[in-house]
Formats: C-alpha cells, structure tokens, sequence
C-alpha cells in the first residue's frame, strides 16, 4: 500500500467517525420503543462481561 | 437473465455450552447432530443417510487451473476425509475423562457417535471442523434457498431443545453469526451453479467490486474492529475484517474474496459450482433474499458478457472500509481514478440488472421481485439509513443497539452492546435479540414458521434433493451413504452397493421421480426401475 492511499484511508475514517455520531444522535426515536427495550433488558445475558468473555470458539471455514 | 439458476446456502454454527467453558467444540458440535438424530429415531423409528460419500470431493482443485498438493495444505482444507472423534478428543474435551459420558447419556446414543447425517429436506448435517454445520438442499431459486436456508435453523433449533429436555446434559446454544470477536472466524457459504464454459477471469472482475459492496444491502453487522474485535464501534460486516485475498483457494486461512476452490458435485465438463465464502450469516430473511437473489443476477450478467466494467484499485481495504463505516459515506478509489461510495457502484450493478432483464425480457415474478427489492434497498439507505431495518439485518441491528446504548447512556465499547452482539445470533426465539424484533413484528418475514417447519422435513420438488431426501424418508433401511451427487443402497441379496450417480442437479425431481417413489415398490424393484 503506498503512502498516498494510506493517509487516503485515515482521511476515510476520521470522515467516518464524525458521520457515525450524526447517525446515532438520529436514531432510537420510535414509538414503542421503550417497550421494546425493557424486554431487551430482561432477556439479555445477566452478566454480559462474563458472557462476552466466556464465547470462544474454535477456527472455521 | 433471471435469478433462477441452482443454489444452496451452508450455515455454520457458533456453539456454546455455558455451564462446560472450555468443552471441546468437536464434541459439542457432534452432539447437536446426535441430539437430531434422536428427534428423527424417536419420529420414524430409524434414521438413514447417515454415512457421507467422499468419492467426488475434490477441495483441493483449483478454478485457476491447477490442483494445490496435499502436503502444501491446510489440516482444515482436507474436507474430502471423514472427521474422526477419537479417544484423545474425547480426552481433551475440558480435560476430563467424564466428559464423554457427560456428554453423551448413554440411554439417549446407545448407538454409534454420528458426524453426519443426510436429512429427509435433502440437507446436510455435520460436523465442520469444529462447528455443526447445516447445508442447505440444492434449490433452484433465491425465494427457495431462504426457506431452506430457515429450516437449518429449525432443525438446529430441535437440537438444541432435545439437549434442554435431557436431565443431567449440560444445555448448548448456537448462534448463527460468524465471529466470536477474538480472532475466529466460520462461515456462511453461497454455492451457485454456473456453466463451465464461463472464463474463470471474468467471474473474477465481474464479482470482486459486487462483493466488496454487497454487504450494505445485507451483512449482519458487528461490534468492534479488525479480526481481534480490539477497536471499538459498529462495523456493517461479521466477516470483512477477516478477509486478505482477492482469490484463493483456502477457506479457513488467507480467505480470499473469490474462493477458487473447484469441486462442482455435478459433472465436470458442463459446471462448476462457485463457491462463495464472503457473505456473512443473516437471521433475516429479506437479507437472505437480497444476498441471493442480487448475487444471481450479477451472475446472469457475467454470464451474458453485460457486467458493469468496474476495478477497485485496492479490493480488500474497500471491503473493510466500506464495513467500517456505517453511515455509507465512504467512498473507495477505483482503478480509473474515480471514487464512489458502495451504495453508487451498487446502483452501478442495479442498474445494469434492470438494463440486461430488460433487454433480454426476463419478466418473471421472482426476478422482478428481487430487481424491486433491491433498488428500494439502495434508495432507503441513501436517504434514510435507519429506515431499512426492516429487511436488512446489520441495520435492524445497529438501530436496537443504537436505541439501548442511548437509553442506559453507554458508548459502544460496553459489554453489554458486545453481548447485543453475540445475542443477536442466538436461534432460540426467546432469547435470540433478532427473534424478539421479529416477534415483535418489527423484522419482514417472507415464510410462516409452518412452512419453515415443513422444509425441514420436505425437499425442494425442483433438483435432485427430491430424490436424496425421498429415498431417505422412504427407504431408511436401505440408503448406507449420500453425497451431493450419489446415493448409496444396500439391496438385500445383493453383494455390493447400488450407487447411483446424481450428477445433474436439474434430474431427480419430482416431476421425474415422484410417480416412482409413490409406487411404494420394494427396495429390489426401485433400484431395478432406476437401473432400467
């Protein structure tokens, strides 16, 4: 990769993060979402750390 | 020009027993398809097909043109031999030497530890390297793949409520993703028939930018960054980070955007299968019918000579800096200079679709359906991303994480978005995140969890799965192996096996066979009948 396209793609994900947060401010503004997410609560893995740590798998195609 | 050509999606699966942490992953896998041949025992008495036919697997031929040596191979690369579960897997498994008998009750498997097994929808389950693995029936068309593609994750799902309904048997999840976000990575592979006759080179040129940019209109979606998960935010893709190739044979390591590897199951000189391992595996079904159905169509294209003529300069970094960033803005560099975003060389391909259907009148329901659902796809994400979360997965995904993480006041690098992530994945319908979505109605279904039910026993009517999964309902006794081009019967009296050739995936049907099989004729006068 030369040098040109390297600071090409830093240019790509800087402009990328500043576009994500316009995204995510916009987003979650539904009717019913609240009822959705206290369900999500309830069913999410009660110790999501644990969980996250603990999901190891092996290699595959 | 149309979406209808022979295809067939493979699903592997994450499996996870919560209360064994470090339980092999071979034994696990290989317990999932023993708890399905229990449901399917416990139905019908007895199961068949349970011996897989190696003779014509050939994952080592090479579409370029040459065949790799097998001592240059990978271990994970030799998928033509039968996987063995020996002593000292049994021995490692967690390290405990009671592990086996744990796992496998001995009331519930008083028979032989099965790694495969042909299923009576014309399937495959088995045990993949270290994952259960289910591969779809040969279909005809993208509508069928999906269904098909559904009832693996219902027969996954009946495997894992048997191992729940076992007293004494640890419970074991799986997860229709394909990451664990600590460097591994297992696939969802697309197969697509494809005449011999067609250059491998412009498969290649026709596919590569196609591919680095589908994954807008359907990948999964996933927390974290590069192989290892280590740079936190929200990337489009399970699967781009683990890609390093343009073109490659292997599967497991170096995974190339165009997999090489040449092993058509049909006959030689007319096909070759192309085998895709880009995608990543989608809980949606409106996902899995625009990974099809536009990959089909890109197909017909490539066939016809009308591909778009586009180079990315550098396919791999577009790839993953189109998944890096999902708001779409990115662009990528083309060989000619230019620089478009994925949703523009998509409109590129779209475009060109809509021109080729045109002209070569390819009216028929299905392709105008797909053609439709993907120009709808392109416009919602270029105006309002959020909006297509509906159909596709990675957004339906990023906008419940979005709308958790806002709720609770945490930023993406939290674990419990990385456990949304992982449960997203989650088969079973209470505690998967996407089936709660889908529950809610807030996720387009195209097929009744009836018909879904139905496929998993049923073969598509249309290609040669009718035959394979017929015979196995039907002759249970009789059928010793299977392959995708061959079944193997033991015919009483007779000295060795009957094998007949399936190696056009077009013969076999219904309309060919079905009047045969409901003939209910003895296992001699069948094979006699097929011999004639």
């Amino acid at each position: 990769m030369t040098q040109e396209q390297h600071s090409g793609q830093r240019r790509e994900e800087a402009q990328a993060q500043e576009t994500e947060q316009e995204v995510t401010a916009a987003a979650g503004q539904d009717a019913g979402v609240d009822d959705l997410l206290d369900e999500i609560d309830g069913v999410l893995e009660r110790n999501a750390e644990e969980f996250v740590r603990g999901f190891v798998q092996k290699g595959g195609q | 020009m149309s979406v209808h050509r022979v295809m067939g999606l493979e699903t592997e699966y994450g499996v996870l027993a919560p209360a064994m942490p470090g339980a092999n992953a071979t034994m696990l896998s290989a317990q999932v398809i023993n708890a399905y041949a229990a449901t399917i025992r416990e139905a019908r008495g007895r199961i068949a097909g349970t011996h897989w036919d190696y003779t014509d697997e050939t994952p080592l031929n090479d579409a370029r043109g040459f065949v790799q040596p097998r001592a240059q191979a990978d271990p994970s690369q030799l998928t033509d031999v039968e996987p063995e579960l020996d002593a000292e897997q049994v021995a490692l498994a967690g390290g405990d030497v009671t592990i086996g008998s744990t796992l496998y009750d001995a009331g519930e498997y008083d028979h032989e530890v099965l790694m495969n097994m042909v299923l009576g929808n014309g399937a495959r389950l088995y045990v993949d390297h270290a994952h259960p693995e289910y591969s779809s029936p040969e279909t005809t068309n993208p509508f069928d793949a999906v269904l098909w593609d559904q009832a693996g994750d219902h027969v996954a799902l009946a495997a894992v409520r048997r191992i729940e309904s076992l007293a004494g048997l640890p419970d074991v999840h799986l997860y229709k993703n394909n990451t664990d976000n600590k460097s591994v990575s297992y696939g969802a592979h697309e197969n697509y028939l494809m005449p011999r006759s067609v250059p491998f080179d412009s498969i290649t040129a026709g596919l590569i930018p196609f591919f680095a940019t589908r994954q807008v209109i359907c990948a999964s979606g996933r927390v974290g960054r590069g192989m290892l998960g280590s740079h936190p935010g929200f990337q489009v893709s399970q699967r781009a980070d683990f890609f390093e190739a343009q073109i490659g044979l292997e599967t497991t390591i170096r995974r190339p955007i165009i997999n090489t590897r040449d092993e058509p199951h049909a006959h030689w000189e007319k096909y070759r299968r192309l085998h895709v391992i880009i995608g990543d595996a989608n809980l949606g079904q409106v996902s899995t019918l625009l990974r099809t159905g536009t990959t089909a169509l890109v197909l017909s294209m490539i066939e016809a000579g009308t591909a778009p003529e586009l180079e990315l300069r550098d396919p791999v970094a577009a790839l993953q800096a189109i998944s890096h960033d999902p708001t779409l803005k990115t662009k990528v560099e083309l060989a000619d200079g230019r620089r478009l975003t994925a949703l523009e060389i998509q409109w590129i391909y779209a475009r060109a679709a809509a021109e080729h259907s045109g002209a070569t009148d390819a009216t028929d329901e299905a392709t105008v359906e797909i053609q439709r659902r993907w120009e709808e796809t392109l416009q919602l994400l270029e105006t309002d991303i959020m909006a297509a979360a509906s159909t596709v997965d990675w957004v339906a995904k990023y906008k419940l994480m979005t709308s958790y993480a806002q709720r609770h006041g945490l930023d993406f690098s939290d674990p419990r978005i990385a456990a949304m992530d992982l449960q997203w994945a989650d088969i079973r319908p209470e505690k998967g995140l996407y089936h709660r979505l889908a529950a809610r109605g807030l996720m387009e279904t195209l097929y009744s969890p009836e018909q879904i039910a139905r496929a998993a026993l049923n073969p598509p009517t249309d290609t040669r799965a009718y035959f394979r999964g017929r015979v196995l309902s039907q002759y249970p006794e009789h059928v010793v192996a299977a392959s995708w081009d061959s079944v193997s019967f033991t015919v009483p009296g007779a000295r060795r096996l009957e094998r007949i050739a399936t190696l056009e995936p077009l013969r076999g049907t219904k309309a060919l066979v079905g009047d045969l099989l409901d003939q209910q004729l003895s296992i001699h006068e069948f094979i006699a009948t097929l011999r004639s």
